[in-house]
């Protein structure tokens, strides 16, 4: 054990804990749903988990068969990453879907609000028509 | 009004993205022939956010105007003018293109055999016999591809599945308020039509080149769009048999 990855370690922890403070943060203002922080509260604490525990990695990838631990990091990152973006993926549809609906039923309930005012307004004219009894043919 | 309710009600939908120039002339046209022939017709424009004066040519038209606040593309703004005659009870609903592709004398040739209830769809065709713009090569052979991939999925002969001037019953109407697909929706609806136990018939009719507008296939993202299609209509197969067996 020598003390230079010592150093390392101690970044290490402290950025890990910057970002977990930074994603409570956005949660806690409302910018980050919690269903979406989740992935990336698991991802602070396995990094917190590897930076204080140092021979983690080595024994995790010799557990594996992995020679090299870093390639064990690259396999793991791309996959989560890859499972993270089909995620986004569905809600980005999900959200596409809703959007559509949405604006469907807007444009539709515009459309037969203005029937109604436009009715409205047709009736009273009628009313007045009666009133001094002049009414057209026209409805 | 009132002395033609006995009639079935017909709602013809336009959807128009940019169409200032032809969505007067179509409109109008519609209302001649539904005069002609006694329809009880309503036309409805669904203006798909068009950044030209399409809304206000619109407004000024005897037609009930929907206007969509975002862009929804093709199959959106179809789908709207679906909800909207659903909602309102229409017997029937036909689209028709609002770039003046649709000559008006073709109109009563689908409304005709669907109000005699031939079929629950009415395609009108370009090719079952070969009369009027045939459109460009390359696009009769990607049609002659969905056609073939349809009879494939489907077992039916749909000659001209691109076609947006069609016409569909109550029946139809009902399915797609709840589902129609979404960019380019006429190849996939026709495999949903058929999924969903729904009758397909096809008549000949002649179509123009558009007067304005642009068709919604480009030429530089006809790959995308055969692509596209082509996994939509097989994910439009397997999610529909599943809900069949279901």
């Amino acid at each position: 054990m020598n003390v230079v990855p010592f150093r390392i370690q101690i970044i290490t922890i402290f950025i890990t804990l910057l970002f977990l403070i930074y994603i409570g943060r956005l949660i806690v203002k409302g910018k980050l749903r919690e269903e979406y922080s989740f992935f990336w509260i698991v991802l602070a604490i396995i990094l917190g988990v590897f930076s204080i525990w140092r021979d983690g990695l080595d024994i995790i990838a010799k557990s594996l068969g992995v020679y090299m631990a870093p390639n064990l990091v690259f396999t793991a990152a791309i996959f989560a990453i890859f499972v993270y973006l089909i995620h986004l993926s569905i809600v980005v549809s999900k959200l596409h879907n809703k959007n559509k609906d949405l604006t469907q039923e807007i444009a539709i309930m515009k459309t037969l609000l203005e029937d109604l005012h436009k009715k409205e307004l047709t009736d009273k004219s009628e009313n007045n028509q009666q009133l001094t009894k002049e009414h057209g043919t026209e409805r | 009004m009132t002395d033609t309710s006995h009639k079935p009600l017909i709602a013809a939908i336009i959807p128009a993205y940019n169409e200032e120039h032809s969505i007067g002339y179509v409109v109008m046209n519609l209302l001649e022939v539904a005069k002609t022939h006694q329809f009880n017709l309503d036309v409805i424009v669904v203006n798909d956010s068009s950044t030209d004066n399409t809304s206000q040519i619109a407004a000024k038209l005897d037609c009930i105007l929907i206007n969509l606040p975002s862009n929804l593309g093709i199959g959106g703004a179809v789908q709207t003018g679906f909800k909207y005659a659903f909602l309102k009870g229409y017997d029937f609903a036909m689209q028709v293109d609002g770039d003046g592709q649709h000559p008006p004398k073709e109109i009563s040739k689908i409304i005709l055999p669907a109000l005699a209830n031939e079929a629950d769809v009415m395609i009108g065709s370009r090719f079952l016999e070969k009369s009027g713009f045939q459109s460009t090569f390359l696009r009769r052979l990607g049609i002659n591809y969905f056609k073939h991939i349809i009879k494939v999925f489907c077992g039916i002969r749909v000659s001209d599945c691109t076609s947006g001037f069609r016409i569909i019953n109550s029946k139809a109407l009902e399915i797609v308020n709840s589902y129609y697909p979404d960019e380019y929706p006429e190849p996939e609806s026709v495999i949903q039509f058929h999924q969903n136990n729904l009758t397909i018939k096809e008549v000949q009719v002649e179509m123009n080149e558009r007067e304005g507008g642009k068709s919604s296939i480009r030429a530089f993202n006809t790959l995308y769009y055969m692509i596209k299609v082509t996994i939509a209509i097989l994910f439009t197969y397997i999610r529909l048999k599943k809900h069949k067996i279901k």
